[in-house]
This record gives structure tokens, C-alpha cells and sequence, in this order.
């Protein structure tokens, strides 16, 4: 399944890059790509567990920019 | 103002306060009477503006550090920072975080501003859509409109689904999906495209596709896919920082601890100067700029009906130096037409009798153009054998008379003596015989399209080459109106993609070629190409899926505005990385000969330049979003 995000106060471009490294080491995660300029997540995941993947790939944001937020649609 | 975020309306307000405390502060601290204040009473003061504008950078550096996360550059700030704190340079500590903090604050305007435009040029989006349901027509969400539904279109709306005009005349403008501004015409039975803005009387239309297949919802999801892919050279950037970051730290190590150790100089001098270089160090400035850079360029071609799907397809289109381009439908119309009737013996009606009666069952362009010319109805009786010749014609039997239609060679195979035309042939020459016997010719013709010549001029002086199926004398005869570098005619689908293959090979090294196609029977060729372009994509899908770039007009000049924004976006991102690294360089050359020289360095200053650096840099980026017309 392949969803998009918004992300709001995503403030450096290069946490975005760190960001997208770290989503895509994520287990069950195909593909993942973080635009700074777009404020957006594309993420494409396991269905099955997208959800609990999600949830890590919030943590990993938190990690890299504890200020930004993923708008969980 | 009110497009800031929370975040950003809070930033603004420390920034504010932080400014109208830290200015007093930093005037006084200049004159002499700092040197009379204890460092106990100076440092608490001066850490209430630093913290007002700061304190987020000293938390998220701190967590930064518990996540493993060193060496961005917040724990760079903090360092140079704090360690001015430490040496007792509380103004510049301060001025530095404030400006630090004004630097990050415009970039995020500016961002949100790019975003916001490029997000209104593409304002295609249908609100709603008026749906039949029973009497009435309602107002619904495009989702909920099924295909044969019948929608109203009302003037000044935008069309929300493809469909057909089904009663109703009016003109739409297409501007947005496009970038062309004459308006179209549509009359019952004729397509609407939605993302057109429907522009004098009310329609009703059949829709044709969902909502999630139309064309306005295909664009959008191109756009906002293409905003997400990336550019090499923006790759490369990040790739940049992760290691240039190190290097200024070590850089600034070395600077603030050899000079003390090993030569005996001044430490406090030579710390300040290592924390200036890590002020400097920030590559903010290409980290933003550069994608913003091709973010800017992929809206300013959307918005000219220019699809390019992703930033590397920038680099690619600018490096172009080959331009292939099959002949039909990009720069001829592909709609053939009788332009010339010769006749021999007979008249000029029975000529063309003649030779639409014989392909009435043919369903070349050829043959229908054939009947197009001759308007009448043609009466399939009289027509009571067909055999076909292929590579020649056609040999009829038409009210009991033989009738041979076809090229040279059918004639003189079936022995039939001719004087070849003296006029010049632009098109194909359609000969015919009745009963062995000359009877005239028929020139039909291709239509070159009005701005073909132009692109070509235009795309000089790169290479140009056309390939077509056509035979030999039409392709030359095309190529050399048009002023085309090479032609390869009479080639089979497969064997286009052999000579494209064979112009990769020999293209000059650095340079990339393009492939221009109307999507028809070319998605091998267009995803071969360095870059494929399909042109006149208004509803053809797989033309948006094989190419790397979609003409949404079928105009061929638009190919020539492509590139154009491509080296736009090319010389900005060259600008923006050559001028920021100088910058950079130059700040720390002139504060090492300032501190060798004089003992004294400006980290206030540097940072200063270095805010200067990343704000002209950003607005250089959004000249991107613009495209001049010509």
C-alpha cells in the first residue's frame, strides 16, 4: 500500500534526508521518500502491518526532529 | 502572516522580543563600560535574549545527542554558541543565535511561500461537480459521480470528469491543463477534458471515467509525485553534508587547538576562530536552495502545460544535444488531406471517384482522406472486386472497369505509361489507371504543424533527426523543409528503437538525447530515450506512464521551452552551490588573516554573511517558478 503524508514544521532539509533513511531501514517498509519542499512522507509498506509500521515510522521521525508531526489522515 | 504555521508564529515573536531586548544590549556591550561589569552579572544578562531566540536549538541539539545524533547543526550552534559564552563574547554569542534563528525563520517563509504558489498554479482541482439525480441536478463531490452519469457544466465552472458533450455548445479554456490560451470550442458529441474552466454556455456531458481516472486527477498526482523525485545533484547535496559537516568540525579543532599548542599564540584568539568557522559551517544555504530550485522549476512548466515527472529529469532535458522525433503527429498533424488532384483524361470528380472507390475498404489515414476529398457518399456496389498489393496499391474492379490505384511502382508493374508530374511533391502521389490506360494523379499531403519549422530553428544547434515509417521521398521532403540535421525513413516501430539505440551509442559523452513521440505505438522508443517526451497526452495514458516528460498541448515548441526552463533551473542550482561555497570560503580566509594579523576575529559578522548568503540564495531559487513567454 503506498500512502501519502503531510508533515507540519518539517524545518531542515537534510533531517528530511536522515528522516527517509531511517523510514526505510524499517522493517516491512518498501519504499519511503521525505520532501522537504512538498512537506510530505510517500510511503509505501507491508498492508498487513501498516499501521504498527507507521507507528515506527513516527518514532523515527521524533528522533531525527522532535518538533515535526505527521498528520495521521 | 496568516499562512504561518503555530510554530512559525511563535518563532516570530521570540525573535521579535529577543531583538528589542539583545539590540540595547549589544550597543552597550560595545563601549567600554562592559569591561567594568563582572563576567557574573554580564553572562546572565546576555542569556536572556540567547535563550528567548534560542532555547530550542540548545534542546533539540541536546536530545540530538541522546538519539545518537551528533554533528547537525543545532550541536553546531550550540558549540559555537556557548563556547563564545565561555571565552566571554556574550554580544556576539547572542547575535549569532539571533541571526542563526532569522536565517531559519526566512527560509521557512520562503519554502511555504514556493509552496503555496506552485500549489495555486496547479489549482485544477474540481470542488464539485453538478450530477444528475432523478429531476434535479445536485451538487456533489467528484468522487461520487459514476461513469454515464449526465453532469451540468454552468459557465465560469470548472469541468470536474472527463466525458462527452451531450447538449450544449461553449468554449473551454484549457490554459491550466495546457498552457494555451485560445480557447476551444465544443459542440454535442465532442470530449470535454476536466481541469478545463468552462467559459460561455451551460453543458450537459456524459461522464466517460471515474474521478481517480481523469485527467485533472492524473495531473495532480504526476505534479505532486514529480515534486518528490529527486535530482542527482540534490542527492548529492545531502551526501555533501553529511560529510562536510565533519570536516568544519575537525577543521574548527585543529584552528582552535594547534596555534595555542604548538606555537605558542593566544588561546582564547584562536578558540573564537574555531567558533566562527563553525558558524559558517551550516551548508543551509544549498540544502535548501537547490531543491527549492527544481521544486520552482517543475511548477513554473507545469504551469505552461510541461509535465516533467521528477527533478533528475531536469538535469537530464538540459544536458539534451540530440533531439529525435518521430515525424507523425509531433511535427505533422497525422491528419492527411488532398491538396492536389491531376487528372489525365477524365475529370477531376472522376479521379477522385475513382480513388476512393477503389480504397473504400481500406482504413488507411490514406484512404480516408481519399474519401474525405471526395465528400459524396460512395456507392459499395459498384465497386466489385478489391485486391490488395501490398508495398503498392490497390488493383479494383469499379462499374465493370479495371482500375489500378497506387504508386510508381503498381504502374509500372502493370505496365501503364506515365509522364511524372513536374510540380513538387510534398506528400504522397496516389496514381491511377482505368483500364490500362493513365488517368492522373492525387498528391495527399501531411500537414506540417505551424511552429515546426520554428522548434527546429530554435533547437539548433543540436542535432535534429526525424524517423518515420514514410516512405523515403516524403520524409526527405519533410526534413528538408524543416531544416532536420538526419532522416531515416520507412522504419518499422522496432527498427526506431534500433537507430535510437544507435544514436546513444554515438552521442557525443555528457550529453543526453531526447525522443519526442505522440505516445502512439512509441513507449518502447520514449523509455529507450535519455529523455522521452510524449506530446498531445490530453487523454492518453500510456503516453503519461511511458514518458519521462508530457507535452500536454501537441504543440512541438513547447519541447523548446522545456529546455529552456531546464538550464534556467540548471544555472540557478550552479549559481546558488558556486556562490555560497565562495562565500563560505572567503568568510574563513578573511577571518584566518583577520585573527593572524590583528588577533581578532568577527563571528558576528560571519554569521551575518552567512544569513545574507542562505536568504539571497533562497530568493535566487524562486526565480525558477518563473517562465518568461517569448
Amino acid at each position: 500500500m503506498k500512502k501519502t503524508f503531510e508533515l507540519e514544521d518539517l524545518d531542515c532539509a537534510h533531517c528530511a534526508a536522515k528522516m527517509e533513511e531511517g523510514i526505510r531501514k524499517l522493517d516491512g517498509v518498501t519504499s519511503a521518500t521525505v520532501s522537504y519542499i512538498a512537506q510530505k512522507l510517500v510511503i509505501e509498506a507491508d498492508d498487513a502491518r501498516f499501521d504498527e509500521i507507521m507507528k515506527e515510522v513516527v518514532k523515527v521521525c521524533r528522533k531525527v526532529e522532535p518538533d515535526c508531526r505527521i498528520l495521521l489522515k | 502572516m496568516k499562512h504561518l504555521t503555530r510554530k512559525q508564529k511563535k518563532m516570530l515573536i521570540r525573535l521579535i522580543v529577543a531583538g528589542i531586548i539583545f539590540v540595547p544590549l549589544f550597543i552597550i556591550g560595545h563601549t567600554h563600560v562592559m569591561h567594568d561589569v563582572p563576567w557574573y552579572v554580564a553572562a546572565p544578562i546576555f542569556a536572556v535574549p540567547y535563550l528567548i531566540a534560542g532555547y530550542d536549538v540548545l534542546r533539540k541539539a541536546f536530545l540530538n545527542i541522546l538519539h545518537g545524533q551528533i554533528f547537525d547543526e543545532n550541536f553546531l550552534m550550540c558549540i559555537a554558541t556557548l563556547g563564545a559564552f565561555a571565552v566571554g563574547e556574550y554580544p556576539e554569542a547572542g547575535e549569532v543565535m539571533l541571526l542563526y534563528q532569522l536565517g531559519e525563520f526566512l527560509q521557512a517563509l520562503a519554502v511555504g511561500k514556493s509552496r503555496r504558489n506552485i500549489t495555486e498554479l496547479m489549482d485544477i482541482r474540481p470542488d464539485y461537480a453538478n450530477a444528475l439525480r432523478g429531476e434535479e441536478f445536485v451538487r456533489v463531490s467528484p468522487d461520487e459521480v459514476a461513469v454515464g452519469d449526465i453532469i451540468l457544466v454552468k459557465p465560469g465552472e470548472k469541468v470536474p470528469l472527463d466525458g462527452v458533450v451531450t447538449e450544449g455548445t461553449t468554449n473551454v479554456d484549457t490554459a491550466a491543463l495546457t498552457g494555451e490560451s485560445l480557447p476551444r470550442v465544443l459542440n454535442a458529441g465532442d470530449e470535454i477534458v476536466s481541469g478545463c474552466i468552462n467559459m460561455s454556455g451551460a453543458v450537459k456531458c456524459r461522464v466517460t471515467k471515474p474521478y481517480g481516472e481523469s485527467t485533472v486527477a492524473k495531473i495532480l498526482e504526476l505534479v505532486e509525485n514529480a515534486s518528490m523525485g529527486k535530482a542527482k545533484s540534490e542527492n548529492f547535496i545531502t551526501r555533501f553534508s553529511k560529510y562536510y559537516t565533519p570536516i568544519v568540525v575537525i577543521i574548527a579543532l585543529l584552528l582552535g587547538a594547534v596555534p595555542p599548542l604548538f606555537f605558542g599564540q593566544d588561546v582564547g584568539t584562536w578558540v573564537k576562530l574555531a567558533l566562527t568557522c563553525l558558524v559558517i559551517s551550516c551548508p543551509c544555504a544549498l540544502v535548501i536552495s537547490v531543491p527549492l530550485t527544481f521544486f520552482g522549476g517543475i511548477g513554473g512548466a507545469a504551469r505552461k502545460g510541461i509535465l516533467i515527472k521528477g527533478a533528475n529529469r531536469i538535469e537530464e532535458l538540459a544536458r539534451v544535444q540530440t533531439v529525435v522525433f518521430d515525424k507523425t503527429g509531433t511535427l505533422t498533424n497525422g491528419r492527411f488531406s488532398v491538396t492536389v488532384v491531376h487528372p489525365d483524361s477524365i475529370s477531376e470528380e472522376e479521379l477522385l471517384y475513382l480513388a476512393a472507390a477503389a480504397e473504400c475498404y481500406s482504413d488507411h489515414p490514406i484512404s480516408r482522406s481519399l474519401a474525405l476529398a471526395y465528400k459524396k457518399e460512395i456507392d459499395r456496389t459498384q465497386v466489385q472486386s478489391v485486391e490488395e498489393i501490398a508495398g503498392h496499391g490497390v488493383d479494383a474492379v469499379i462499374g465493370g472497369k479495371r482500375v489500378l490505384v497506387g504508386n510508381e511502382k503498381l504502374m509500372r508493374a502493370q505496365n501503364v505509361t506515365f509522364a511524372p508530374c513536374k510540380h513538387v511533391h510534398h506528400g504522397t502521389v496516389v496514381h491511377v489507371a482505368l483500364d490500362g490506360v493513365y488517368a492522373g494523379h492525387v498528391e495527399i499531403c501531411d500537414e506540417l504543424k505551424p511552429d515546426a519549422s520554428d522548434t527546429i530553428r530554435l533547437l539548433k544547434p543540436r542535432k535534429t533527426v526525424i524517423l518515420t515509417g514514410d516512405r523515403e521521398s516524403v520524409g526527405k521532403e519533410v526534413a528538408s523543409r524543416l531544416g532536420v540535421d538526419e532522416v531515416h525513413c520507412g522504419l518499422l516501430p522496432a527498427e526506431k528503437v534500433q537507430k535510437v539505440e544507435e544514436y546513444l551509442v554515438s552521442k557525443p559523452q555528457g550529453t543526453a538525447l531526447a525522443f519526442v513521440g505522440d505516445g502512439i505505438n512509441d513507449a518502447p522508443v520514449l523509455s529507450r530515450a535519455d529523455v522521452g517526451i510524449a506530446m498531445g497526452a490530453l487523454g492518453s495514458d500510456a503516453a503519461i506512464e511511458a514518458a519521462d516528460i508530457v507535452l500536454m498541448d501537441d504543440k512541438p515548441s513547447a519541447i523548446v521551452t522545456a529546455i529552456r526552463i531546464a538550464k534556467k533551473v540548471r544555472g540557478i542550482v550552479r549559481q546558488n552551490v558556486i556562490f555560497s561555497l565562495a562565500v563560505k570560503i572567503g568568510i574563513l580566509v578573511f577571518e584566518l588573516a583577520s585573527t593572524s594579523s590583528v588577533g581578532h576575529s568577527h563571528m558576528g559578522l560571519a554569521a551575518f554573511a552567512d544569513v545574507g548568503v542562505l536568504v539571497l540564495a533562497v530568493l535566487n531559487a524562486t526565480r525558477a517558478l518563473r517562465v518568461k513567454e517569448r
